[in-house]
């Protein structure tokens, strides 16, 4: 993962050479849906800053109340702007930094496809339909994080992102379903209303588990976390869309969407601030020991999402302000930050923070992209991302329940962030300059225009929080309260407590800076004896798998015809007998009155025939015996009233006989057979099977008879058919369809048949292998 | 006399199953056509046996006269019969075409379209692979 010279998503058509600057029109037709999307997104500012919720819904399937119906609130207007308005730039960025690429036509639409469905993710008002929409996200975010096809990292991370986020889909559906049962819609807009009933179900800790199942396998909480940062072997653009405002936000944006109905209780609020705790300190942890830029940003991303559901998990307004606002501005910043990245990586052929140094003169407009967004991860004031975590800081405080906890989880992530944003974003910038593979220069106005306007957008909105505050924050923070709330944000609070702690914040952060090389070293030394990892562990759980299908294949597929028929038989001998015995229909009676002498020596005939078939090893002795039951089982057809079936019997007995007497000829004898003369076990198998039929046979005849269609075969045979012959008026007549079909499986038979014998000829083998 | 037949079935159909787990495609084939007797033995004793006159109408009756078989299972078995013959010849005769490509009767040895299971269908592999060429 740390592997220096590992750049998976380098362009294949440019060999050593510069690439091509343009993708051509479709470079810029990728920008324009996008783009469009935004505009239109905005025109809806207005309608919904003064509190009105729209809605729009088209009948699916309406029988199993399942309705394409779209909601837009504050929370899902934030979450569509974000999404179309990042992709816009995104769209822009890709058409320079895979210009040229093989698979560019391939790559926009990959893009324009997620970026679909996330909007329909999170504007989706029926549970059925956000379902599905979720699911397209992580089908199409598959095939975004497999982009480069043909490394095998890339496809590895690809199936685990697909793997893990699909098993917390497939809870999800179930907690959707559930949750649509016991709230008796499932549109969410009725759905929310109900929210005291719902945690009041019985089945509400069920749909609870199952929902957060979904969203913290989404959002890479702790343990599922390790996915996120192998995603990054996709292009640095996708990494910078999915990571920064969509894809992992998905789950962020469930737990919001589902906070008036799911949150409030002892559950709730406490797995949703341990687990983002416990997420947003490790992440923050590890993002300190990446070398790797991109996989420190990747870590830090995942120290968002913890935090954000680490303040979902609360009921106070400002708390819930506060994860909105970071939400935002960790959109604005990471989207610019990854670009950024991609930009350095692009430019000078690494991305390894050791390697990195002196670059703002090179690039300065990067340099100040990334300067002005760091400030925002760091939260330095004027910066939006300082309004941020001054929020964060009075939401800790405000949680009833344990304000210390969070507090101190916030600090300390916070502090992390102040380090990690240094590394990133400064180290490479300024200081001593250092060789690269390339020679840096200046990223063109398609790459950087991104980074800077995100960035702006940062400082802008923090000089001016009121822009946002009225217009999406307080409609968003009344969508995932549930109550109508006013929502101030303010550069300047007053000397308080979250100003204190936001200078411990700094203090603490610009030590870890300094001191980052030699945390790194004892971070590393750590990682290396740490008995596992989550990354190792899916690797175990996949082996576990694979093993566990190959026993279980070759115990069910061996691939051996014995075995298959072993269990074939053992099983209808089993599920026979058993039904008999609990249905109570075995009845054993004997009645030995009847048969003669005659009888007798027929069935001792056929019996002995039988046996000797089974147990002989020269073949002509088989064929006899064979024989001698065929013509025994016609015998008993002549003494009980059927000749017709009885001449049947002996022409086709007669004609087996031939037909296996002339194949004979030209197939070894049995003697030459493989394995032991004698098979117990077969053989246990065998009497255990005809002792079954024996038995239900034995039930059947001592039950009564029901004559009555050989009566109605009786008494219209003459009238009707104009036949004396019942069997015969039957066959031709009364069943003439299944003697027609009859006829057909005989030609079909013979014409396979044929088929096989006529290209015999040319393959025969050689004489030896004859006996 | 249903009662004996009921165990002799018993006793075909136990040295049929005999038969058709053996490795040799041949025993199999003797397995099956045990089996399909007894099966048919099965549905004639199960309509019930009767030393009487075979289903027939005599002349100028519109329905059979006194005590007669049944004809029902009759037609079932005669239908039974020839399909199990077809079934048979077809089955004949892959065996034999079978044997022609693969060079063995061995099914353990057959490894044309499945790859062996373990080492020792392996070496079954090896063998049937060397023969077949």
């Amino acid at each position: 993962m740390n592997s220096p010279n590992l750049h998976p998503d380098r362009r294949e058509s440019a060999p050593g050479g510069k690439p091509p600057a343009s993708s051509g029109v479709l470079g810029w037709l990728s920008v324009l849906p996008p783009a469009a999307l935004t505009i239109a997104f905005l025109f809806y500012l207005p309608a919904i800053s003064a509190g009105e919720v729209l809605r729009v819904a088209y009948d699916w399937v309406p029988s199993l109340d399942i309705r394409l119906s779209f909601l837009l609130d504050g929370l899902s207007l934030t979450f569509a702007l974000l999404i179309s308005g990042i992709g816009a730039f995104i769209a822009l960025y890709s058409s320079v930094y895979l210009a040229g690429h093989t698979h560019f036509g391939r790559f926009v639409f990959y893009l324009l496809f997620f970026m679909v469905a996330m909007l329909g993710l999170v504007l989706a008002d029926n549970l059925i339909t956000l379902f599905v929409f979720w699911e397209l996200t992580t089908v199409a975010s598959y095939l975004l994080i497999g982009f480069d096809h043909a490394g095998a990292k890339a496809r590895r991370s690809a199936l685990q992102a697909l793997l893990l986020t699909g098993a917390g889909g497939l809870a999800l559906l179930a907690g959707l379903i559930l949750l649509g049962f016991a709230a008796g819609s499932f549109e969410l807009s009725e759905i929310l209303t109900q929210g005291d009933a719902i945690r009041a179900h019985t089945l509400y800790l069920p749909i609870l588990i199952l929902i957060l199942l979904g969203a913290f396998t989404k959002s890479a909480q702790v343990p599922f976390h390790f996915w996120l940062p192998n995603a990054m072997a996709a292009p640095t653009p996708v990494s910078a869309y999915l990571h920064s405002a969509t894809m992992v936000k998905a789950g962020i944006y469930l737990l919001a969407r589902m906070h008036p109905a799911l949150s409030g209780t002892e559950v709730w609020i406490w797995t949703l601030t341990i687990f983002g705790a416990v997420t947003a300190v490790t992440a923050s942890v590890i993002a300190l020991r990446q070398t790797d830029l991109k996989l420190s940003l990747a870590y830090t991303t995942v120290m968002a999402l913890g935090t954000l559901t680490m303040f979902l998990g609360a009921e106070a307004t400002v708390a819930v302000a506060a994860a909105l606002t970071f939400l935002v501005v960790h959109s604005f910043y990471k989207a610019s930050l990854f670009m950024v990245i991609g930009i350095i990586d692009y430019r000078t052929g690494t991305r390894e923070a050791e390697k990195l140094g002196g670059l703002a003169k090179a690039m300065p407009i990067t340099a100040a992209a990334a300067a002005a967004a760091a400030l925002s991860m760091a939260g330095f004031p004027p910066f939006l991302g300082f309004i941020g975590k001054e929020l964060k800081y009075e939401g800790a405080l405000a949680i009833a329940s344990e304000p210390l906890f969070v507090a101190s989880a916030a600090v300390l992530a916070n502090a992390l962030m102040v380090a990690v944003a240094g590394i990133v974003a400064l180290r490479p910038f300024y200081g001593r300059r250092l060789e690269t593979p390339k020679a840096p220069r200046e990223a063109p106005l398609r790459m950087w225009i991104g980074p800077v306007t995100l960035a702006a957008l940062g400082l802008t909105f923090g000089l001016m929080p009121g822009l946002i505050a009225d217009s999406l924050v307080q409609p968003a923070v009344t969508a995932i309260l549930g109550r109508p709330e006013e929502v101030k944000l303010a550069l300047w609070h007053g000397i308080n407590v979250p100003l204190m702690l936001s200078l411990l914040t700094f203090a603490l952060g610009v030590t870890f800076y300094f001191f980052h090389l030699r945390l790194r070293g004892m971070l590393s030394w750590v990682e290396a004896r740490l008995p596992t990892t989550g990354d190792r562990s899916w690797d175990a759980i996949l082996d576990g798998l694979k093993s566990l299908a190959a026993v279980q294949t070759r115990l069910l597929q061996g691939g051996v015809l014995r075995r298959y028929l072993f269990v074939t038989f053992a099983s209808m001998a089993l599920v026979l007998a058993a039904t008999f015995v609990v249905t109570d229909a075995l009845r054993l009676s004997f009645d030995w009155s009847q048969p003669l002498l005659k009888h007798w020596a027929v069935v001792v005939l056929i019996g002995a025939g039988a046996l000797m078939t089974a147990v002989v090893t020269s073949r002509l002795a088989a064929i006899c015996a064979l024989g001698v039951v065929g013509v025994g089982v016609a015998m008993l057809f002549v003494m009980f009233g059927a000749p017709d079936v009885a001449i049947t019997q002996l022409l086709v007995e007669t004609l087996v006989v031939v037909l296996v007497a002339v194949v004979m000829l030209r197939l070894p004898s049995l003697q030459q057979e493989a394995g032991p003369r004698f098979r117990r076990l077969d053989a246990v198998l065998a009497l255990g099977v005809g002792g079954v039929v024996s038995a239900i046979l034995l039930s059947v005849v001592s039950g009564p008879m029901d004559r009555r269609i050989t009566g109605y075969f009786e008494d219209t045979s003459v009238p009707e058919a104009f036949g004396r012959n019942i069997v015969n008026v039957i066959l031709v007549d009364f069943r003439a369809l299944d003697t027609f079909g009859e006829v057909a499986v005989v030609v079909v038979a013979a014409l396979g048949a044929y088929a096989l014998i006529r290209g015999t000829k040319r393959s025969r083998p050689q004489p030896e292998e004859r006996s | 006399m249903e009662s004996v037949l009921a165990l002799l079935i018993g006793l075909m159909v136990a040295a049929s199953v005999y038969l058709m787990l053996a490795r040799n495609v041949l025993r199999f084939l003797f397995g099956l056509v045990l089996l399909s007797n007894a099966a048919n033995l099965t549905i004639f004793v199960s309509g019930r046996l009767t030393a009487a006159m075979p289903p027939l109408v005599p002349k100028g009756m519109t329905e059979p006269v006194g005590v007669v078989a049944n004809a029902l299972p009759q037609a079932l078995v005669l239908t039974a019969i020839v399909i199990g013959f077809g079934l048979f010849a077809f089955a004949l005769v892959l065996v034999y075409r079978g044997y022609l490509a693969l060079g063995t009767l061995d099914s353990d040895a057959m490894r044309h379209a499945e790859p062996a299971p373990q080492s020792g269908g392996q070496k079954a592999q090896a063998k049937a692979e060397g023969e077949a060429s």
